[in-house]
């Protein structure tokens, strides 16, 4: 089938504004919509930039707005959202991040948000065997949902805090929080504590789900944030 | 733009991420890699990593490094399958100390499961020894050795593409490397060079491999006279999805998925009655692609392009959403089944390079047959051969590889770089690279698209499962004629930031090199051993190729040596399963 990609363009060092382009393209429903891209970059216009790497969903490297929503490109296929023939597919960039070049953006912002989590097992105790941590089946199982998280910013550019706040550290770097802060081998939930328990952590939250939607891991996201804020209400009742 | 350190890591993967742990502790280092850290290749590794801890039955050692050997078709260098299987004990308990979320046991210790070729008792049947974070355990290992550097402050360069390294005679002075954002070339100097750029599937038309898996460091290493060791031994995984090529993790048949042809026979009772469904993969894919010759596929015209099934219905919902929830979301995306309802149309799928640069057991490259080495040179990784899988890996092997070798290698540059100097840097030692980016810049010309095309369909065709001398005349005289049209290759896009498309064609630069190795490689080995599988000479010959080869980029032609296998331990025997 035929269908229309239109795609967000931008190079901000023309000082130009961006710009909607089209590009017809040859497609079965089944392809990917990175199949779509690369075929546009390689017959059309190379100079159209968009990262990819693994192209099924596990690197994390092609998070952009397709249709009006965040997914990877390499996941979603053009069933997914073209059905009929000759139908306009949008293709834009992540917002809150800025634009490098097309679909490209700026992930530093998002990374030391991700960093400024202590995303690391945080434990001094020497192991008891020599070997290693024990850790039941359960425990092991409270904190897996977080752990599926590859970083590539859907959820970020999801979320409708963001728009007011840019200070909110934003739904990711919460996952990865609560990926520590339930593992019960950690020990540092004192020191994430002070970084989370503020009004541009957990508690800039607005229950919104947009996260958990998008999330092409199927990442409980807004659980796992009010699973933190809980746990920082009850640890600070336990001090109290 | 010049940088100075005192080692410098090229790829972020596993084997670069934990070379840094290492290396960072006593030296300034440096990590360069084209894509973020996060976004590497490792990540996508599912099934397990191999250690005989012994958790769920009785394990050696000792049977890990004899599996190794054997799946390996007896290439392997036998003292280095030992340190592999011993240290992999310790790398796997080291991984869970550092945070890594194993999949637990009742008793919660980490769990294992079986993985095709290992076996208890050297033979006598499968044995649980795979370490595995349900079927994300390269995701589990990347994710915990970048956290590991997050931690301890390593420095990245994100988005640097390495362009060239920097020899004088045998001692290494640096790289250069291309800064995607800007398109500025930098200068790394550095006392020592770590390479792990990780693998090259992507010259094969179906692959498991990212898109970046282009193989940069070997190429760049090759084009500079190292020789590659090994190179006509590439593992196609018996198990992609059909057409797509993504890999279904062996943990499948590990949990008891059973591969069946059109008749719905499962098969491999007639290639490998011991191990069946858990033979090494290379038996595997010779199967299938024997089943599917034969008429046997699921479309039944014999064509190479038919496939067969994996059925995994067998094993529940439960089994497949606890331990296998990727693979069951890959096929609800791509194939539109319920692995616990349907079974999994499969393929077999270019995977995994077992030859590349030339290592000893510290990561230190090999310069020539003799074993002498480049001062400052390293590699670790799937980049590398050190020689662990010989002529076929085991699954599970290649995360071991990783953290074993990554490690031995970082802590090796890190003593290095304590008394060593740094090499002589010539002042025009970028040139070479920036002549290569300025050809590719200037004027007009075909964009590369053609050139991979060709490339992927006959290295598919012609150097894929079974091989044979005319196929691979065919494919040795194509890549020399795809070498030179590479010359004419210019870039359209004609921006200096973030251009894609000058990386693209830098890539498939590398690929056709590569390539080139593999299928002259493939021609000269006449026997078959492992994943190398010629019609024209179907058996193993250890009177004349029980050896190493090694491939060097000649001035015009590729020339050929060889180097002796390490069977100090184990003396050859038929491979049978």
């Amino acid at each position: 089938m035929r269908i229309t990609l239109r795609i967000r363009r931008f190079d901000p060092w023309t000082g130009e504004p961006h710009w909607d382009a089209d590009y017809p393209v040859e497609v079965d429903p089944t392809d990917r919509i990175l199949d779509a891209l690369i075929r546009v970059k390689e017959e059309q216009d190379g100079s159209l930039s968009f990262r990819r790497s693994c192209a099924h969903g596990v690197c994390g490297s092609d998070a952009m707005i397709i249709a009006g929503v965040e997914r990877l490109a390499c996941k979603t296929l053009v069933r997914d959202v073209a059905v009929e023939e000759g139908a306009v597919v949008t293709v834009q960039p992540l917002r809150w991040l800025p634009v490098q070049r097309d679909l490209m953006v700026d992930q530093d912002a998002f990374f030391a948000k991700f960093r400024s989590v202590k995303p690391f097992l945080i434990n001094d105790e020497p192991v008891g065997d020599g070997k290693e941590r024990v850790q039941g089946q359960a425990e092991r199982a409270a904190f897996d949902d977080a752990t599926s998280c590859i970083l590539c910013g859907s959820c970020y550019s999801s979320c409708p805090v963001l728009e007011a706040n840019g200070a909110y550290l934003g739904p990711a770097a919460l996952v990865q929080a609560a990926r520590f802060v339930f593992d019960s081998r950690d020990r540092g939930f004192a020191q994430r504590m002070s970084l989370l328990d503020r009004a541009d952590g957990v508690w800039a939250c607005d229950n919104h789900f947009n996260c958990t939607r998008v999330c092409p891991r199927e990442i409980k996201v807004t659980k796992n944030i009010n699973a933190l804020k809980r746990q920082i209400t009850r640890s600070k009742e336990g001090s109290s | 733009m010049i940088h100075e350190f005192d080692a410098l890591i090229v790829g972020a993967g596993g084997a670069g991420l934990y070379a840094a742990l290492e290396a960072s502790v006593a030296a300034r280092t440096a990590v360069l890699s084209k894509v973020h850290p996060l976004r590497s290749h490792t990540g996508a590794a599912q099934g397990g990593i191999g250690a005989a801890l012994g958790n769920v039955e009785e394990d050696k050692p000792e049977w890990h490094a004899f599996d190794t050997v054997k799946g390996g078709d007896y290439l392997v260098d036998q003292a280095a399958a030992v340190l592999l299987a011993e240290d992999a004990v310790r790398a796997v308990y080291d991984l869970e100390n550092r945070g890594l979320p194993f999949s637990r046991t009742p008793e919660g210790r980490i769990d294992q499961r079986r993985f095709g070729g290992h076996t208890r008792n050297f033979g006598e049947g499968p044995v649980r020894r795979s370490c595995y974070a349900a079927d994300r355990t390269g995701h589990m290992i990347l994710q915990t050795l970048y956290q590991q550097c997050v931690k301890n402050g390593v420095e990245f360069y994100d988005e640097f593409h390495v362009l060239d390294v920097i020899l004088d005679g045998r001692r290494c002075c640096g790289a250069v490397a291309l800064e995607i954002a800007t398109g500025e070339i930098h200068t790394f100097r550095a006392k020592a060079v770590l390479f792990a750029t990780g693998g090259f599937g992507r010259m094969f038309r179906v692959t498991s491999n990212a898109h970046a898996n282009t193989g940069d460091g070997p190429a760049v290493l090759a084009r500079r006279g190292v020789p590659l060791q090994d190179m006509e031994f590439f593992q196609f995984h018996p198990t992609g999805i059909k057409g797509l090529g993504i890999l279904i993790t062996e943990g499948v048949r590990g949990e008891g998925g059973v591969l069946r042809n059109r008749k719905g026979e499962r098969f491999m009772e007639r290639y490998a009655p011991g191990l069946l469904d858990l033979a090494p993969r290379d038996m595997i894919s010779r199967a299938i692609l024997t089943e599917i010759a034969s008429g046997n596929g699921m479309r039944g015209d014999g064509r190479i392009d038919d496939w067969v099934l994996l059925d995994a219905t067998k094993l529940g919902r439960e089994v497949l959403e606890k331990k296998l929830p990727d693979i069951t979301g890959f096929c609800r995306t791509y194939l539109g089944i319920d692995p616990a309802e349907a079974p999994i149309p499969i393929q077999p799928t270019a995977h995994y390079a077992m030859g590349g640069i030339p290592t000893d057991i510290e990561g230190r490259v090999i310069a020539d047959e003799s074993g002498s080495l480049y001062e400052g040179l390293y590699a670790a990784g799937e980049c590398a051969c050190v020689s662990v899988h010989g002529a076929n890996r085991l699954g599970t092997n290649s995360l071991v590889d990783l953290v074993v070798f990554g490690r031995r290698a970082g802590q090796h540059v890190a003593g290095f770089v304590k008394t060593a100097g740094y090499g002589p840097l010539a002042k025009d030692a970028a040139e070479p690279a920036r002549a290569l980016v300025a050809r590719i810049t200037e004027g007009r010309g075909p964009n590369g698209k053609l050139v991979r095309e060709d490339m992927e369909t006959v290295m598919m065709e012609k150097v894929g499962i079974f091989r044979n001398k005319g196929g691979l005349r065919v494919a040795v005289e194509k890549m020399k004629e795809l070498r030179g049209r590479m010359g004419e290759v210019r870039m359209q896009d004609r921006s200096k930031r973030f251009n894609t498309e000058l990386v693209g064609i830098l890539e498939l630069g590398n690929l056709v090199d590569l390539a080139y190795l593999t299928a002259t490689a493939a021609l000269a080995r006449t026997e078959s051993r492992g994943a190398h599988a010629r019609d024209d000479f179907p058996a193993r010959d250890d009177a004349l190729w029980l050896k190493h080869s090694m491939a060097r980029l000649g001035e015009k032609e590729a020339v050929m040596g060889s180097r002796p296998v390490d069977v100090s331990r184990w003396a050859p025997k038929p491979r049978v399963y």
